[in-house]
C-alpha cells in the first residue's frame, strides 16, 4: 500500500550570502510516502521551475548516506525526525498527510548560508587541512599485518573514521560546537600507529583551527551524538580533550623544538 | 607548523577551567554538608557554634575558603565568556529547535541553573557568612555542670561585656562557653517562608546543575573510561544530584516545620 499525501512546507529562502532571507510557504501535493525527502523536494522544485521561479537550492550528492553533502534541519532536527540517518535516507512515510514541515539550513557562524538551504562547510576542510592527515610515503604495497593493531583498536578507529563530515553535530549543538567532528578526526589517527608521528601536533593544530573558525564550545549535552547519522560517540570528545591536554601540559617540547 | 595558541585561550582550556573549578566546588559541598549536619543536633547549637568558629578562624580553612570564593567567581566569569562565544557561534537561530529530542533539559540550561545558584549563593552568604563576620549575629553562653552534665543556655542579643571571641572556660566544676550564636541566626532565618522557598529553589537548581555538571566535568578533563564512567555518572546523579541537595534542603525544612 503506497499512500499519497499533501504537505505544507515552510522553507528558508535566501538569495545569497548577504541576503537576510525569509521563510516561504510551498504546497507539496500528491507526495508518495516511499519517496525520499530529497525526492519530495525535487518534485516541489519541478513545480516551482514550471512556474518560472527559482527552485529551492539544497546540497546533495550520493543520496545513499555516505557523502555527507545533504543537510537540512527538518522540524528542528538535523537530518529530520529519525535517528542514525542522513536527510537523503529519510522517507516521506515518516510524515503524515496535512503536516507542516519547517525546513532550515544548518545554523552556525562558521557555516554561512550560501543560498537557500546550502551552507558553506569549508571550515571543516580547513580544520582537516590543519592536521587531519598522516605524512607517510606510500611506497609499495606493504605486507599485511606487518604493523600489529588489536582488532578492537582498529574497530574503534574505524568507527571514528565513519564520520562523513556533514556537520549535523554543529547543527544540533545548542552552542554550534564542532567538537564531535574534530574529535572523530583526531581519534581515527590517534588510535592507529600510522597517526603517532604527528599525534600531539595534530590535536593542537586542529583545535586551534576549530577555534579560529568561530565554532562554539561543547557543554556535553550529547545532542551531537544523538543526531549524528553515523553514530559518532561522545567518547571521541573526551579522547580529543585528552590528546590536547596531554600535548599542552606534557608534550609541548615535542612540537616547538 | 606555527606555534600553537596558549592552552588557556583555547576553547578546551576554558572548558578545563570550568571543569576544575566546578569539581572543586563539588568537594566543598561534601565538607559543607557534613559540618552543617550538626544543625540537626538538639543541643541549642553547642556543637554547631563551635564548628562555625573553627571554620572561620582556622588558617588553613580560611585559605581554602578564599580559594573557594575565587572558584565561584572564576566559574561564573568563564561561564559568561563561553556563553557569549557560544551565542556568537550561532548568530541566526533556528525557527524550530527540537532540543528535547537529543538532549536533557538541564544539560541545555546550565546557565539558567547556574544563575539561580549564584543568586542563592549571594543571598546565602549575606544571610549567614556576612552576618556572622560583620553583622548582628546574637550571642550565647552555655554553662555546663561537669559533674551532672546539666546545661544552662543563656541567649544574649547584645555583645557580652567580657566577650573576646569564642571561649571555653573550665573552673573544675562548671564549663562556660561563650560564642556567637549562628545556630539561633539560622533558626530565626528559616522561620521566614520566603527564604525557605528560595533555599528549596536553590537546592533544586543545584540538583539539576550537578546531575549534568559532575559527569560533564570528567568528560571535559578527558576522563572517559568504560570501567569508571558508569560510577561517575552514578555519583553525579545519586550523590551530588539527589542526596546532597536533599540533605541541604532538609535544613530549612527542619527549622521551619520542626524547631
Amino acid at each position: 500500500m503506497s499512500g499519497h499525501m499533501n504537505l505544507t512546507l515552510k522553507v528558508w529562502r535566501q538569495k545569497n550570502i548577504n541576503d537576510k532571507g525569509q521563510f516561504v510557504t510551498y504546497q507539496a501535493k500528491d507526495i508518495a510516502d516511499d519517496m525520499s525527502f530529497l525526492e519530495m523536494l525535487d518534485v516541489v522544485n519541478e513545480d516551482i521551475t514550471r512556474k518560472g521561479e527559482d527552485p529551492i537550492y539544497f546540497d546533495h550528492d550520493c543520496r545513499e548516506g555516505i557523502c555527507g553533502m545533504c543537510s537540512l534541519v527538518i522540524n528542528g532536527r538535523p537530518h529530520g525526525p529519525k535517528y542514525g540517518i542522513t536527510t537523503c535516507q529519510l522517507h516521506m512515510r515518516s510524515f503524515h498527510d496535512g503536516q507542516t514541515i519547517v525546513i532550515e539550513p544548518w545554523r552556525a557562524a562558521a557555516f554561512p548560508v550560501l543560498k537557500d538551504l546550502a551552507v558553506d562547510r569549508t571550515s571543516f576542510d580547513r580544520i582537516q587541512q590543519a592536521g587531519g592527515y598522516v605524512n607517510i610515503n606510500t611506497g609499495g604495497v606493504p605486507d599485511a599485518n606487518t604493523i600489529p593493531i588489536p582488532k578492537r583498536v582498529a574497530d574503534e578507529a574505524f568507527e571514528s573514521a565513519t564520520c562523513i563530515g556533514c556537520g549535523a553535530c554543529v547543527a544540533a549543538c545548542k552552542n554550534a560546537s564542532a567538537m564531535l567532528f574534530v574529535s572523530a578526526k583526531i581519534s581515527q589517527f590517534a588510535l592507529l600507529p600510522q597517526g603517532q608521528t604527528e599525534r600531539y601536533e595534530r590535536a593542537q593544530a586542529m583545535v586551534d583551527q576549530m577555534d579560529a573558525e568561530g565554532f562554539g564550545n561543547c557543554t556535553n549535552t550529547g545532542a551531537c551524538e544523538a543526531e549524528c547519522p553515523k553514530g559518532i560517540k561522545l567518547t571521541n570528545i573526551a579522547r580529543m580533550n585528552r590528546e590536547y591536554f596531554t600535548a599542552k601540559f606534557f608534550r609541548q617540547e615535542d612540537i616547538h623544538a | 607548523m606555527s606555534k600553537s595558541k596558549p592552552v588557556l585561550t583555547s576553547s578546551l582550556g576554558k572548558k578545563l577551567i570550568m571543569s576544575l573549578t566546578g569539581l572543586f566546588l563539588c568537594t566543598f559541598l561534601i565538607v559543607h554538608l557534613i559540618g552543617n549536619l550538626q544543625l540537626f543536633k538538639d543541643d541549642a547549637g553547642y556543637a554547631f557554634n563551635n564548628y562555625a568558629y573553627f571554620m572561620t578562624h582556622f588558617t588553613p580553612i580560611k585559605v581554602v575558603s578564599y580559594l573557594l570564593y575565587l572558584s565561584i567567581i572564576v566559574h561564573a566569569v568563564y561561564a559568561l565568556i563561553l556563553t557569549t562565544k557560544n551565542k556568537a557561534a550561532r548568530p541566526v537561530g533556528y525557527n524550530q529547535y527540537d532540543g528535547k529530542a537529543n538532549s536533557a533539559w538541564n544539560s541545555r540550561n546550565m546557565g539558567i541553573l547556574g544563575t539561580v545558584l549564584l543568586v542563592f549563593i549571594v543571598t546565602h552568604m549575606q544571610n549567614f557568612w556576612y552576618q556572622y563576620k560583620f553583622g548582628s549575629t546574637p550571642y550565647v553562653e552555655y554553662h555546663t555542670e561537669l559533674a551532672t552534665g546539666n546545661q544552662e543556655i543563656i541567649s544574649l542579643d547584645e555583645i557580652p561585656n567580657d566577650y573576646i571571641g569564642y571561649q571555653s572556660l573550665n573552673d573544675g566544676t562548671i564549663e562556660t562557653v561563650k560564642s556567637k550564636d549562628l545556630y539561633r541566626q539560622v533558626a530565626v532565618a528559616f522561620k521566614n517562608p520566603l527564604l525557605v522557598g528560595l533555599y528549596l529553589l536553590g537546592m533544586a537548581a543545584l540538583a539539576f546543575h550537578l546531575i549534568h555538571g559532575f559527569q560533564s566535568a570528567f568528560q571535559t578533563i578527558g576522563f572517559n573510561h568504560k570501567r569508571y564512567v558508569g560510577i561517575i555518572k552514578w555519583i553525579g546523579i545519586w550523590v551530588f544530584g539527589i542526596l546532597i541537595p536533599i540533605a541541604f534542603a532538609a535544613m530549612p525544612l527542619y527549622f521551619y516545620f520542626v524547631k
